[in-house]
């Protein structure tokens, strides 16, 4: 028995024979027994009861990981209950992309506050719908600034996260791009040899803020002299930070992308995220994937639709600005519940609530003998910490003790195989520090 | 279908219209009509060189992309920059306010590649003879 | 309705954040500061609930809703694997964890999930290996696209320039195929619905580096001279490709590695029933065969002789990272609950019954409406509204009348080969006597087309709105609440 089908064995009769075939055999002629699966060794379905059981042992095979203080990019914050039962109704969850606006206006309202929620944080004049994640909405920015300024060069910042680094690279290397990555200096972006690197071939300089070292920056002065140079300014961003940061508008940035998982979605191990993209307003054009726009019925009544769809694949073709059909709609309608919910107090409120516990524990572990804490800067709730022997040991001791003490910056940087990239969430309580900067004190004594 | 009587026309009806040795570029009476309301126009540069039925720019609806071929090759000397403003000028006065481009004409010779009034006429009158036959895309 | 903005009072906040239990506050610098607080609304939990329940009622969803979508395969989306997503243990498990030394094993349970989920789609397409990490079929095919150029590229093959795309493909097609640098060239079909093999050995030459293919394709049909079209490709080193969109039709009747294909992205929003959300997240895994293997892209999960599981990133000749992780592991997962449910005779039953259904749907509306191609159909059904525009009465007028009907219209104007398409995809998971009511509205409105066309203007009447003006949209592109020149209020 199959669940998912309503078809009886009368209801197959009579439809085969409307049809006017004897079986269903009969309706796959065009498949012929050359094209026969060669093979098809499937276990038998399972009834849902076992398939939850089964599953359920999977989930707790990872239930008693240890207490997280890893980030990279990707936060573990709370989420209210709201977001996830909102998004699992089923008007939002099994509906497709609103191709017909008169029965989709719950999407396509959601993904407009979405776009301006997203254009509030960042203080930017256009958002899209969303991207599939942040990795991919930087490569997707890069794209457009190269399309933007017809040039071919990209200077890139090494506080970039590199993992975005990473996708960019697998992307770009069969077409005709220059790239310059630029070391940070003193944990943050060295605008000296930025400077000496842009020119007037440069597209665009990508940075991030905080970096992936978790330093905050102000890179107002980066953004003019890139502007100098007819180049534009990338700002790869954190969203929760943005709650008490600088924005990028005001830094000057010309394009904006963002891992969006901080915004009310759960780690998921990698996925679903949600990629963010926001832009000025001039460049609206060249923005990869679906936008929403405001417009009136024929009552006149304020209604959504989809627009400027002649940039999009299903137009353009080989022309389209980017291949992106689907976006992560769900996701975007659940970060803009989170941000409804927390609103302009609240995210506020949570940015410096991690921000000061981060601070604590940066802190404690400052006690510690041999640990050094970087301090070139402020950070947010990420710091990087130098230990006195290779990190990859200590978190596997850590491990042991009940810990995921960070994420080795040796993986991506040479010469850092000592440090180690610490992340505090809200979810941190402050025995939880302190049992960490006692375990690494222990950890690093024997 | 309005046509101009002096000026010239090409298949993928463009029209030019020839003052010395500048021509003025726009799209026709039945091209603006099968595009529908237009959304935008993203316009040429000036100085840009275009060859004669080489792609001058792309105008969008609301679900279609076109593109606009030059009807002479040249230097793009002017663009209409109304059309940036209000792109629905296109659909209204597509043979005056409606131009596109002014173009510096490199070979005067290229006209007799154009189709005159009278021919374009022919030639619009064929393809209605035509349609509802062949597969037609929306594009 | 409201925006949620417009509903914002000061004071207001919808959730309780923990207080501070450390004896710290800092005050940053002020040059790191932004000068004003971003313009989030101000509302209680209960505004958020109402507000966004409010929203999904002026939804149409598969859960409320007759969604025939063709190519899209709306079928319905099983509740027990959304219980299964948000177990703790998956939902709360951080990414990196097993890229940490001593890791792995606290994430054993989903690399377990992502390491049978690939075995299963192995076996169900016939292909060798899959990377799970594509995020949405067009992302899927991108990275298909770049295998087949990482391939083209090993084997010194600098000449293959041009991707082979049917007339009739998704738009997505060609486009993935631009992006990764090739130029296009489109094979037209021929009157059975089905490539035009003289066409294509016309433009096959040394120059081509593949073929990109639906199967059945979006005429519906599948082409019973598949194998032939592989083996012209192959027989200038090219790569055919499988668009996966419309595996739904085949499932254990065919398997694209058998039948020659290379390369295949699947939709797992679509074959394997997880939530099209709005229009994502999806979920594109790729599947290759022996050829493409070696360019796969990192991680990899494999299973170690202890039958621990890990990740490896060992792969000289992988095309590298296509996405920061593992791929959309939620959506994974939910896929691989509901391939558990069915089992070997469920997956094959969901492909004899979609077909099933679209072939009674065909005979139904077929008295009504122009058939594009008069045979046996697979998944989908196509017609053609021509005869009813002939009064005046286009496929999206139709499907207008069918909004008012509580039915979400078909997909209209595409495939782009065929006058006012309507195409028509039921899906195994709707009863005949919803396809009868269907087929009953769908007669009703081919009625109502001769009878009095001119009312069709006004649909729908009984939504929230009627059709509204995309090109003011398009022209005055108001697209953020806070930046309206001329909307505001």
């Amino acid at each position: 028995m199959n669940p998912y089908i309503a078809n009886t064995f009368e209801d197959v009769r009579a439809m085969l024979s409307t049809i006017g075939v004897r079986s269903i055999d009969d309706l796959f002629v065009d498949i012929q027994p050359r094209h026969a699966p060669h093979s098809f060794d499937l276990p038998e379905g399972l009834s849902e009861f076992e398939v939850v059981r089964q599953l359920n042992g999977l989930s707790l095979k990872n239930m008693v990981g240890p207490v997280p203080f890893i980030g990279g990019g990707y936060y573990d914050h709370y989420v209210p209950a709201a977001c996830q039962a909102l998004i699992s109704r089923g008007e939002f969850y099994t509906a497709y992309t609103p191709y017909q606006p008169e029965c989709a206006q719950g999407t396509l309202q959601a993904l407009f506050e979405f776009q301006s929620s997203v254009c509030t944080l960042t203080g930017m004049e256009v958002a899209n719908a969303s991207l599939y994640e942040g990795g991919t909405a930087l490569y997707e920015a890069m794209m457009m600034a190269l399309r933007i300024t017809h040039r071919n060069k990209i200077v890139i910042d090494a506080g970039v996260n590199p993992i975005y680094r990473k996708i960019i690279q697998s992307y770009t290397h069969s077409l005709n791009i220059q790239f310059v990555e630029v070391a940070v200096i003193h944990g943050q972006a060295d605008r000296r040899a930025i400077d000496q690197v842009i020119d007037d071939k440069t597209a665009a300089v990508i940075l991030q803020n905080p970096n992936f070292f978790g330093a905050i920056d102000d890179h107002s002065d980066i953004a003019a002299k890139v502007h100098t140079c007819g180049a534009l300014l990338i700002e790869s961003v954190y969203p929760v930070a943005l709650g008490i940061l600088k924005t990028p508008a005001e830094m000057g940035a010309d394009i904006v992308t963002g891992e969006g998982q901080s915004l009310g979605l759960s780690l998921n191990f990698g996925g679903p995220y949600l990629g963010l993209i926001a832009a000025r307003k001039k460049y609206i054009r060249q923005m990869p994937g679906r936008i929403v726009g405001e417009t009136v019925d024929q009552q006149g009544r304020r209604c959504f639709v989809n627009t400027l769809q002649a940039r999009e694949q299903h137009i353009r073709r080989e022309k389209a600005t980017s291949n992106i059909c689907t976006n992560v709609a769900l996701c975007a309608t659940q970060a803009s519940i989170f941000m409804a919910l927390l609103g302009k107090e609240g995210l506020k409120d949570l940015a410096q609530l991690n921000l000061d516990k981060a601070e604590f524990l940066k802190e404690e572990i400052s006690k510690i003998k041999g640990v050094e804490v970087k301090k070139f800067s402020p950070t947010f709730n990420e710091f990087t910490v130098c230990l006195p022997r290779d990190a990859n040991i200590v978190i596997e001791k850590m491990m042991a003790l009940g810990f995921a003490a960070g994420f080795p910056l040796g993986r991506y940087y040479e010469g850092m195989n000592n440090y180690l990239l610490v992340a505090v969430t809200e979810k941190r309580s402050k025995q939880e520090m302190l049992a960490y900067a006692q375990a690494l004190a222990e950890v690093l004594k024997i | 279908m309005e046509i101009i009587e002096h000026y010239l026309y090409t298949k993928e009806h463009e029209w030019i219209s020839i003052e010395d040795n500048v021509g003025t570029i726009g799209i026709t009476d039945y091209a603006q009509s099968a595009l529908g309301d237009i959304t935008y126009a993203e316009l040429p540069g000036v100085d840009k060189d275009v060859e004669q039925f080489e792609q001058l720019l792309s105008v969008e609806s609301v679900k279609s992309a076109s593109d606009i071929f030059s009807p002479i090759s040249g230097k793009v000397i002017e663009v209409n920059d109304d059309l940036v403003d209000d792109p629905s000028i296109l659909n209204r006065y597509c043979y005056d306010k409606g131009w596109i481009v002014k173009v510096e004409i490199s070979d005067m010779d290229e006209t007799s590649n154009l189709l005159t009034a009278d021919e374009y006429r022919n030639y619009l009158s064929s393809l209605d003879r035509n349609d509802g036959g062949a597969d037609s895309s929306e594009e | 309705m409201n925006l949620i903005f417009e509903g914002s009072v000061s004071g207001r906040q919808g959730v309780k954040l923990p207080s501070s239990d450390v004896p710290v506050k800092i005050k940053l610098p002020s040059q790191y500061l932004r000068s004003k607080a971003a313009e989030l609304p101000e509302v209680s939990e209960l505004d958020v609930v109402r507000h966004f329940t409010r929203l999904s009622q002026r939804n149409f969803s598969v859960d409320a809703n007759f969604y025939p979508l063709g190519s899209c395969t709306m079928k319905y989306n099983p509740k027990f694997t959304e219980k299964v997503a948000g177990m703790m243990g998956f939902a709360d498990l951080h990414p990196l964890l097993p890229q940490l030394q001593g890791g792995e094993k606290y994430a054993q349970g989903a690399l377990e999930v992502l390491y049978e989920c690939e075995r299963w789609l192995c076996e169900i397409t016939g292909m060798n290996a899959y990377t799970m990490q594509p995020l949405a079929g067009a992302h899927g095919e991108l990275t298909g696209i770049m295998l087949m150029a990482a391939y083209h590229k090993a084997k010194g093959n600098t000449h293959k320039k041009v991707v082979i795309v049917p007339d009739s493909a998704h738009g997505t097609n060609p486009a993935s195929a631009a992006v990764a640098g090739y130029s296009i060239v489109a094979v037209p079909s021929d009157k059975r619905g089905v490539m035009d093999l003289d066409k294509l050995k016309a433009v096959l030459n040394d120059e081509v580096a593949g073929l990109m293919m639906t199967c059945p394709d979006t005429h519906g049909v599948f082409n019973p001279q598949i194998d032939e079209i592989a083996r012209l490709i192959h027989s200038v080193d090219g790569i055919m490709y499988y668009d996966g969109a419309n595996l739904n039709a085949i499932l254990g009747r065919a398997r694209p590695g058998d039948l020659g294909f290379d390369v295949v992205h699947l939709n797992l929003h679509k074959t394997f029933a997880t939530p099209h959300g709005g229009g994502g997240p999806g979920s594109g895994p790729v599947g290759v065969g022996e050829k493409l293997e070696p360019f796969l892209p990192v991680s990899r999960v494999v299973k170690r002789e202890s039958g621990e599981y890990a990740l490896n990133y060992d792969y000289p000749h992988s095309i590298g990272y296509i996405a920061s992780f593992y791929g959309a592991f939620g959506i994974i997962l939910r896929a691989y609950a509901y391939m558990l449910i069915l089992g070997r005779e469920g997956l094959k039953q969901t492909a004899d019954h979609a077909v099933l259904n679209a072939n009674y749907l065909l005979h139904k509306i077929k008295p009504y409406y122009q058939v594009a191609f008069d045979r046996v159909c697979m998944h989908e059904c196509l017609f053609s509204a021509s005869k009813q525009a002939d009064n005046g009465v286009h496929a999206i007028d139709i499907a207008k009348f069918l909004i008012d009907r509580n039915i979400h219209p078909p997909t209209v104007y595409f495939p782009l080969t065929v006058k006012e398409a309507i195409m028509v995809e039921p899906t195994e998971t709707e009863s005949k006597a919803t396809m009868d009511e269907f087929a009953s509205v769908m007669a009703e409105a081919s009625a109502l087309a001769k009878s009095s066309p001119e009312s069709f203007k006004d649909f729908p009447l009984r939504m929230p709105i009627s059709r509204p003006d995309e090109v003011r949209a398009a022209r005055e592109m108001n697209v953020n609440f806070f930046d309206r020149p001329n909307a505001r209020g």
